[in-house]
């Protein structure tokens, strides 16, 4: 029998420290809808999608309802579409179906305009590359993401390169939003085939037909619990860190199972993701803080983040069948107060945010770096990051805006979950000749890994 | 969640009279019995929780809820109804 303590204390979580499912994200694989002519492959792969994704949003509402805690997000993903395009000239006609197809389901968001180029880039990836700043400007719920690197196949500069150039013409022809369709585009090493979350969630070639998977959130949920022990040991931290996670992701895991159950498409995995939003009260910023920081980014953070990312990690697995997806703290910067305060303050520098990112659970995201950051220095942050993931054997991740018009000190403004961001500075030294060799870093040795 | 038939309706707000009656009836009008009810009141603030079987009710759930809601806007007061699943979800493994 529950004790009405428990009943209460859930409910605190909803109400005061803002306890919800992020996201129930369809995964949709689009290989039956291959063919030569763009036309019919944009109306297939808009016919696969409004049909089998016809019910997700009111299956979502409906649980919501059933269970009282909010699911924030009801989003889709997809087959990379550069897999599905290798027969046609020009994958636009698809990302229009996609934007289509979303809103006719009503969801939030699509993922999967993406290409996986570790290794290689083949015809299709390349204009799908190309095709991405027309792309997200042009539609309005699509996202975007290319893997350019793993810890199997190395780094594929050429695709660095690349992705330099396509996130810099991406902002400028998003420019009156502050380059806001950069918030719509992660550059991966090592992505993961199941994430539920965006802007990089995508169906992986390895998946099946359809799978349901969820995101869970609840940085509010931690914090309060720290608050509970304060000046405690490490020891006591992790602990109730792992107890709260197991709470949090079982939420998560009954979401999953009634969803499945409901839409009738198989369960694929829960995310066990601290994903922080601008409102006060569910920032991963604070609960590093909580833990004796006086400003997230300070001398600790790392230490700290390292011990929250493997507690929830711990604490979660447990609590549900299938664990996967990208599982652990994220820190994007525009969407968590604290860290916003943090890097508006000066306590948090992209380099803290790179060494961050060694122990998060995906790398440097919603960052606004200054309008006229080059493309190869762009190039050059995403290698650095695709260089810790693949030696790491971590998904990591580069999502930034250079702003257009934007210097130092200014704000970018997205709104929503998206939330503003303090513009920060980049080093202003070149890498040019560096971006400019091409070719691949080998990948790393699996042994002597010292 | 077909399978579970039990809710847990959630009082939350300041203390007056005809809480209970008003809640009660609401579910009793559509065949839902009271399972357990438990209620504290700190400092005029009430705070009262009733375990629901809705195994045999006589509307949907949306607008058993629908009801609730309303009911809460009239007597100033915040009240829920949830499936227990998300309580045993949360505190029993």
């Amino acid at each position: 029998m529950i004790q009405t303590s428990q009943i209460l204390e859930t409910l605190r979580m909803i109400d005061q420290e803002k306890l919800d499912v992020r996201t129930i994200t369809m995964g949709i694989s689009l290989f039956n809808c291959v063919c030569d002519d763009k036309r019919r492959l944009a109306s297939r792969v808009y016919s696969r999608i409004a049909r089998q994704a016809e019910n997700l949003v009111k299956v979502g509402r409906e649980i919501e309802r059933e269970i009282g805690v909010p699911i924030v997000n009801k989003r889709i993903s997809v087959t990379p579409v550069s897999l599905i395009t290798g027969a046609i000239d020009d994958p636009i006609p698809v990302a229009e179906a996609l934007d289509r197809a979303a809103k006719e389901t009503g969801v939030d968001f699509i993922g999967g305009y993406s290409a996986l180029v570790q290794k290689g880039m083949t015809a299709a990836d390349r204009r799908l590359i190309a095709s991405i700043p027309e792309a997200l400007s042009e539609t309005d719920l699509m996202c975007s993401s290319v893997n350019v690197a793993s810890t199997r196949a190395g780094i594929d500069m050429d695709a660095v390169r690349l992705c330099g150039e396509a996130i810099k013409s991406l902002a400028e022809k998003t420019g009156d939003k502050d380059g806001l369709g950069c918030a719509k585009l992660v550059i991966f090493a090592n992505a993961v085939e199941d994430n539920p979350f965006m802007a990089g969630a995508f169906h992986g070639p390895g998946e099946g037909d359809c799978a349901v998977s969820v995101g869970v959130s609840g940085p509010g949920v931690v914090k309060r619990a720290l608050e509970s022990v304060k000046g405690a040991s490490f020891d006591v931290v992790a602990e109730t860190i792992k107890r709260t996670a197991f709470r949090i992701t079982r939420v998560g895991q009954l979401v999953a199972m009634e969803a499945s159950e409901r839409l009738g498409v198989p369960f694929g995995i829960v995310d066990l993701s601290l994903a922080p939003t601008p409102a006060i009260g569910d920032s991963v910023a604070h609960i590093l803080e909580e833990m004796g920081l006086e400003k997230c980014g300070t001398h600790g953070s790392t230490a700290a983040l390292a011990l929250l990312n493997d507690a929830v990690k711990k604490g979660g697995v447990m609590a549900s069948s299938h664990v996967g997806g990208l599982s652990g703290a994220f820190i994007p910067v525009s969407e968590d107060i604290g860290m916003i305060e943090a890097a508006a303050c000066g306590a948090l520098t992209l380099d803290k945010l790179e060494a961050m990112t060694c122990v998060c659970s995906v790398g440097l995201d919603m960052i606004a770096i200054p309008g006229d950051t080059s493309a190869a220095t762009i190039s050059a942050i995403i290698a650095d990051e695709a260089a810790i993931g693949m030696i790491n054997s971590k998904t990591t991740a580069v999502r930034v805006i250079p702003a257009p018009g934007k210097k130092v000190g200014d704000y970018v403004e997205f709104g929503g979950l998206l939330g503003r961001a303090p513009v920060i500075p980049v080093h202003p030294f070149s890498s040019d000749a560096f971006i400019a060799r091409g070719g691949r870093i080998p990948a790393p040795l699996h042994s002597l890994r010292n | 969640m077909a399978a579970e038939s039990k809710a847990v309706v959630t009082v939350l707000g300041f203390d007056r009279k005809g809480i209970i009656a008003g809640v009660s009836s609401v579910l009793f009008e559509r065949g839902v019995n009271i399972l357990d009810i438990s209620q504290t009141i700190l400092d005029g603030y009430f705070n009262m929780v009733m375990v629901v079987d809705l195994s045999e009710p006589t509307c949907p759930f949306d607008e058993l809820q629908g009801a609730l809601n309303d009911l809460g806007k009239e007597m100033g007061l915040q009240i829920r109804i949830q499936k227990n699943e998300i309580f045993e979800a949360m505190h029993q493994v």
